[in-house]
């Protein structure tokens, strides 16, 4: 088999395969922390999320498949797409750095995905509606775990505030990006099977200031944002994890597992 | 998973009141269970403290060798079930520290104890993940020895302990079948994939035969242990019950034990094995496996880099206690 590309995707296999991405990406990021947390619980924890948000992707990627109609299945768009072919937003690959790096970077993309999803149970397209209602429960927990370590962070020690403002610092100019529509969206909303993401950040920003007053953090002034992702320019790290991800697909072609 | 704690403990009896003792062995010979607030014999508490210690750090030691193959895991399904597992052995690492919390020992101590190389855990995790058919394998074959070791354990005298094991248990089958599921999928496939599993079975099997712990001639103290219905059956009978288990199984993959000498013996109706090397035995306990420094420094650095976490996680507590308190008593305060 060889490498996949997506770049005549309708609409709707285009949404889906970017809802799928983030999860997938975001989820084995969080998987490669499992034996090496800062403690068990937190072990157990990290892996909770990534086994939630693998999950997520499983469904959409089936979905997509299903939505594209050439019988491509939820490991086709996960192991072999080249990097290009990957549709997620730039914060979800960012390297996983210290606990805080991690644990701002679940904070910032759970606090835009609780309310993104509950928007999504209202979408015309039942599949994605029915997908939505599961991961709006599992992110209100990735929301509340990631939260309450950015606050234990930011008002625990000396050095504890300094590594999550280091970490909200390094992560703040990917944010933008989760805001972003093209005509793909656009078209989608439309047809009120999509999210207008743009409506969601009073309530992502809500979320944020709420949760930063607490921890003692301010919210960065606005920086030039970068992005991508979306479009298939990612940074420099997603080459590396697919590699790790695809290796045995990429071994040994055409085999089932 | 499991460990060899059975083989090695520390008795020491002298001092112990001898009706106390009388007493509580006969509430043992009873089978009823010893509870933490229970009266036990010195030597009991610490032969459990050792052997549930053990436990716990062999089920957080093994997440790394399983650990190695989750970001590798060659489908989605494939990956979300070794998270899953993994995820388990942590769970089980938690609540086992809890057992054996209620013996006395603080988990910080216990944990400090397997950084140092003090304490020991089950040696199987001292060998190399090199392929996926490993994962396989250790579900299957690790897994497998480990449930053979701890179903007795189910009925271990000492209650919080043996209703931990009721649960690992159960979790474990589930694994060990998952990993059988993970061979027959190798077995069955390309020949590529065959070859791994043949190659994972030729590497796992001896060490898996060695994880019941030395021949009963030179297991030592196992007498003390069985009178405390801590351990129940000896390490060869238990290590026979498991051969007769899986050398069929591997028959139905088609894959080939690694032992010229295996035979049917149609009187006993056993299998018999050839000779194990205890010498490579002894050598991966005594710390010169092929990981076992590199196992030991993962968990270090895991332990180093989170310091400032766990630093952070207690500061916050103490200033959200601080701050209520101080509440507290300017409302008391206002309302004098």
């Amino acid at each position: 088999m060889t490498t996949l590309h997506i770049d005549d995707a309708s609409p709707l296999v285009l949404y889906t395969l970017r809802l799928a991405d983030n999860a997938l990406v975001l989820g084995h990021r969080l998987s490669e922390w499992t034996g090496h947390a800062p403690m068990l619980e937190e072990d157990i924890a990290l892996a909770n999320v990534a086994l939630d948000l693998i999950g997520q992707s499983r469904a959409l990627y089936t979905y997509a498949g299903e939505a594209e109609g050439e019988g491509r299945d939820e490991d086709a768009f996960a192991y072999l797409r080249d990097a290009e072919g990957f549709r997620n937003v730039l914060l979800v690959e960012q390297p996983n750095g210290d606990f805080a790096v991690t644990i701002m970077r679940q904070f910032l993309y759970s606090a835009f995905m609780l309310p993104f999803w509950r928007k999504l149970m209202g979408s015309a397209d039942e599949r994605l509606a029915a997908i939505a209602a599961k991961a709006e429960k599992e992110a209100a927990y990735h929301l509340r775990h990631s939260a309450e370590w950015v606050i234990r962070l930011g008002d625990g020690t000396e050095e504890s505030h300094e590594r999550i403002t280091d970490a909200l610092a390094d992560l703040w100019m990917f944010t933008g990006e989760l805001f972003e529509m093209d005509d793909a969206d656009r078209a989608l909303v439309e047809r009120g099977i999509a999210v207008d993401v743009s409506a969601l950040r009073p309530e992502w920003e809500r979320t944020v200031d709420e949760i930063f007053a607490e921890a003692g953090l301010t919210r960065p002034a606005d920086v030039w944002m970068q992005t991508g992702g979306r479009g298939g320019r990612h940074s420099e790290h997603l080459g590396f994890l697919l590699a790790d991800l695809q290796f045995l697909q990429r071994a040994y072609p055409g085999a089932s597992w | 998973m499991y460990t060899q704690a059975l083989n090695n403990l520390d008795i020491d009896t002298t001092g112990d009141d001898a009706a106390l003792e009388a007493r509580f062995q006969a509430r043992v010979d009873d089978e009823q269970r010893i509870e933490p607030n229970d009266w036990m014999p010195e030597a009991y508490r610490k032969t459990l403290v050792r052997q549930i210690a053990q436990h716990a750090h062999s089920e957080i030691v093994g997440m790394l060798p399983e650990g190695n193959w989750i970001t590798r895991a060659p489908s989605l399904r494939r990956k979300a079930a070794l998270l899953a597992k993994v995820q388990d052995e942590g769970g089980h690492g938690l609540y086992l520290y809890a057992a054996a919390e209620t013996l006395g020992k603080s988990r910080e101590e216990m944990v400090e104890e397997l950084l140092s190389g003090k304490a020991k855990y089950s040696s199987i995790f001292n060998y190399p993940t090199l392929t996926w058919a490993d994962i396989g394998a250790i579900g299957w074959l690790v897994d497998g020895a480990a449930i053979m070791n701890q179903i007795p354990l189910c009925r271990c005298s000492y209650g919080p302990y043996s209703r931990a094991m009721i649960r690992v248990c159960k979790e474990e089958s589930f694994h060990q079948r998952q990993g059988y599921e993970l061979m027959l999928s190798l077995a069955k496939g390309t020949p590529e994939q065959k070859e791994m599993a043949q190659d994972a079975l030729n590497r796992w099997w001896w060490p898996s035969l060695m994880m019941f712990g030395p021949p009963d001639g030179e297991s030592i103290h196992s007498g003390k242990s069985m009178a405390w219905k801590i351990k129940r059956f000896s390490n060869d009978d238990l290590r026979q019950k498991f051969i007769d288990a899986t050398v069929p199984q591997a028959h139905f993959l088609g894959l080939e034990l690694p032992d010229p000498d295996l035979k049917f013996n149609e009187e006993t109706g056993h299998w018999e094995v050839g000779e194990i090397d205890w010498e490579e035995f002894q050598q991966v306990v005594a710390g010169n496996g092929p990981c076992n420094r590199q196992r030991i420094k993962q968990r270090r650095t895991a332990h180093e880099n989170g310091a400032w976490v766990r630093e952070a996680a207690t500061a916050y507590a103490d200033k959200r206690r601080a701050r209520k308190a101080a509440a507290a008593a300017a409302e008391a305060k206002e309302a004098a």
